[in-house]
């Protein structure tokens, strides 16, 4: 289908901006002011300096020479994403939505969190800018992320529980969209992934693309030649988006996106949205969704809070249909044993998010010859999945 | 001429909204038939979603009674067509985008005009997406009805000037829902759409007294009524029909009188 001229932010027939008028106003404001300010050098270079003393970037681009030695096939570099301010890729992306809310005079930040890393950083930059903040989590996430509700009410935030459909992140979506709506004028979104109407999905994916523009830039100058494949994980996509930015000029090198397949992608209890989902539109994009025969959002599952999202980016729905990259699909068990493995091979505890990664890493690494390169994006780091881990292997600990 | 500009002709109307399957269809026909004979000039008939962003915890809370009670699209056909034997006044489904495109737009526009719906109201639709939708309305016969919000400003003239129907002014900020006073400077709003459109506008969002109708109805040409009514069918579920019908009653009178 042709997309009219009147829509704006598509890729291929993905995306555009599908709210409600009262938000309309709000993300043209956005956009005219992203326009601006991404250009402006003072804008660039005041992100730049947050990014660099306060989230700690350029984040390392470690190499992986026991988990390399031990998989038997390509040289493996881990793009460390955890090392960052808070934990995360999320601060990269938070740092530059607040500079931007702060110029366009916005006092107040909301932002819906799955796992909780996204509503710490948005927190943390609140923090650091003065500004309120309200995050919104599914209730039944609150549960599964305990610690990072405590973090985010140390920062001075308030936690929002979402108890509406299935008490994840997609119902901490919208409730941060229609919290949104009541209130405008002081408050900025700051929208977690590559998701949601224009132009957040572009914005997010810029923000992001510091990601893969430190990867290329870095595995250049070390190995004077550009990896075989870049690997990460995928909810709404945001550091996979960031991993992938930059390489997508470059045809040689496989972009693999790793979505949540939860207890399997022949089961109900998935999220994984390339493999399971068809087309839809939903909080604000067009794109692939998991859901039934009548449109209706699947309830989907991940041991991943960060992960339990029943869509993906525009852009990744995008990169799919023109298969520039390759979406695979993980599972809980698999996901766990990465875990467990990158703890015990590096000494490294990875996100269960980027544990997803990390496990079709560990399939792919053995069936390439040793001179070729993986980089696998590590977007969080695991201290926070600890108990829900130990859970799953029938451990009760106290967090 | 369209049914929706038509309904109105006879002076201010009253919009009443129920939502599908909630708890039942054969309550919701009921419900339609009770406000249709006690003065609804439109009824805008709710097909529910999962995930309905625009609206706040009342008709939520409908959405998910009624996909609990097994609701689906196509048994919503069936309601329709079975009510339009007796219901002549116009019907319009509101919904969100993902239960047209997910159907099918064409396979749900062709259904829309089988039996006989006269309009479509989609709250995540606006004007810079609209084209997904209103070519196959105007194919289909149903007119794509356009909203403004109190945030839309300059961004009125456009949508007004390519407004079908008639136009859904949302009186407040925020999700559907009761609210004890509506704070826009709808007088304002009203005066831009009237320089722009001929097309009647009705104001909804937050309304729930024959006080607050009669006032929003001396502003514009017609008042609708979600939140009030579902909380009437989630006090009363299955024996809500009189209930709604003597509610219409009220606020059509309040709007008239």
């Amino acid at each position: 289908m042709e997309n009219s001229p009147k829509s704006r932010g598509r890729f291929g027939i993905h995306g555009g901006q599908y709210i409600p008028e009262t938000l309309m106003n709000a993300v043209i404001e956005l956009e005219d002011a992203y326009e601006h300010y991404k250009q402006e050098p003072a804008f660039c270079e005041e992100l730049t300096a947050l990014l660099n003393e306060y989230a700690g970037r350029p984040s390392r681009l470690y190499y992986a020479a026991k988990m390399t030695h031990d998989l038997g096939g390509a040289k493996i570099y881990l793009k460390r994403e955890d090392l960052n301010h808070t934990g995360s890729h999320k601060i990269n992306n938070v740092l530059g939505q607040a500079l931007l809310a702060k110029k366009m005079g916005k006092t107040r930040l909301i932002a819906e969190t799955g796992a909780g890393q996204h509503g710490v950083a948005t927190a943390t930059a609140a923090a650091l800018m003065d500004m309120e903040c309200v995050v919104f989590m599914g209730a039944e996430d609150t549960r599964r992320q305990a610690l990072n509700v405590y973090r985010m009410r140390l920062l001075g935030a308030k936690v929002i529980p979402v108890e509406t459909g299935t008490a994840t992140l997609k119902d901490a979506v919208s409730e941060a969209m229609r919290e949104w709506t009541s209130r405008i004028a002081d408050t900025h979104y700051c929208l977690g992934s590559v998701m949601g109407p224009h132009p957040f999905p572009t914005i997010v994916r810029d923000f992001q693309g510091v990601i893969s523009k430190e990867i290329k830039e870095e595995i250049l100058q070390r190995e004077g030649c550009l990896p075989t494949a870049v690997i990460a994980c995928v909810g709404g996509g945001s550091n996979a988006m960031g991993s992938f930015h930059n390489f997508i000029e470059d045809q040689e090198v496989r972009l693999i996106g790793c979505e949540a397949a939860g207890r399997g992608i022949d089961t109900a209890d998935t999220a994984a949205t390339i493999h399971t989902g068809r087309l839809g539109i939903f909080h604000g994009m067009k794109s692939y969704f998991c859901q039934d025969e009548y449109g209706q959002i699947a309830p989907v599952y991940s041991i991943s809070a960060g992960l339990d999202y029943p869509g993906i980016g525009p852009e990744h729905a995008y990169l799919h249909d023109i298969k520039r990259a390759e979406y695979v699909a993980i599972t809980d068990e698999e996901a766990v044993t990465a875990f467990e493995y990158l703890s015990r091979t590096e000494g490294i505890i990875p996100a269960i998010e980027s544990a997803h990664a990390v496990s079709y890493a560990m399939k792919l690494a053995p069936k390439l010859a040793a001179d070729k390169i993986i980089v696998v994006t590590l977007s969080g780091r695991g201290d926070k999945d600890c108990a829900a881990i130990a859970r799953y292997r029938g451990e009760d600990i106290n967090e | 001429m369209s049914n929706l500009k038509n309904a109105f002709s006879q002076g201010k109307a009253f919009i009443p909204f129920i939502t599908c399957g909630d708890p039942d269809l054969a309550t919701t026909a009921q419900v339609v038939t009770a406000a249709a004979a006690n003065g609804a000039d439109i009824i805008e008939l709710g097909i529910p979603f999962s995930d309905p962003t625009a609206e706040g915890p009342v008709i939520q809370a409908a959405n998910i009674r009624a996909l609990k009670g097994g609701v689906t699209t196509d048994k919503i056909f069936a309601m329709v067509q079975e009510l339009r034997r007796n219901i002549k006044i116009p019907l319009v489904f509101m919904t969100y985008a993902n239960v047209v495109y997910s159907y099918g737009a064409e396979r749900f526009l062709e259904q829309c005009a089988a039996v006989k719906m006269d309009g479509l109201i989609l709250p995540d639709l606006p004007y810079e997406e609209k084209e997904e939708f209103a070519p196959l309305c105007r194919t289909h016969g149903l007119d794509l009805v356009s909203l403004v919000a109190p945030t839309s400003e300059k961004r009125i003239a456009m949508i007004a000037r390519e407004a079908e129907g008639f136009l859904y002014i949302v009186s407040s900020l925020g999700v559907t829902g009761v609210r004890a006073e509506i704070k826009t400077d709808l007088a304002a709003i009203m005066a831009a759409v009237r320089e722009n459109t001929n097309l009647p506008a009705a104001i909804g969002f937050g309304i729930s007294t024959p006080e607050q109708a009669k006032k929003m109805s001396m502003l514009a040409d017609g008042v609708i009524v979600g939140s009030a009514i579902i909380k009437i069918l989630a006090k009363y579920g299955q024996d809500a029909p009189p209930y709604v019908g003597q509610y219409v009653r009220e606020m059509k009178n309040a709007i008239i009188s």
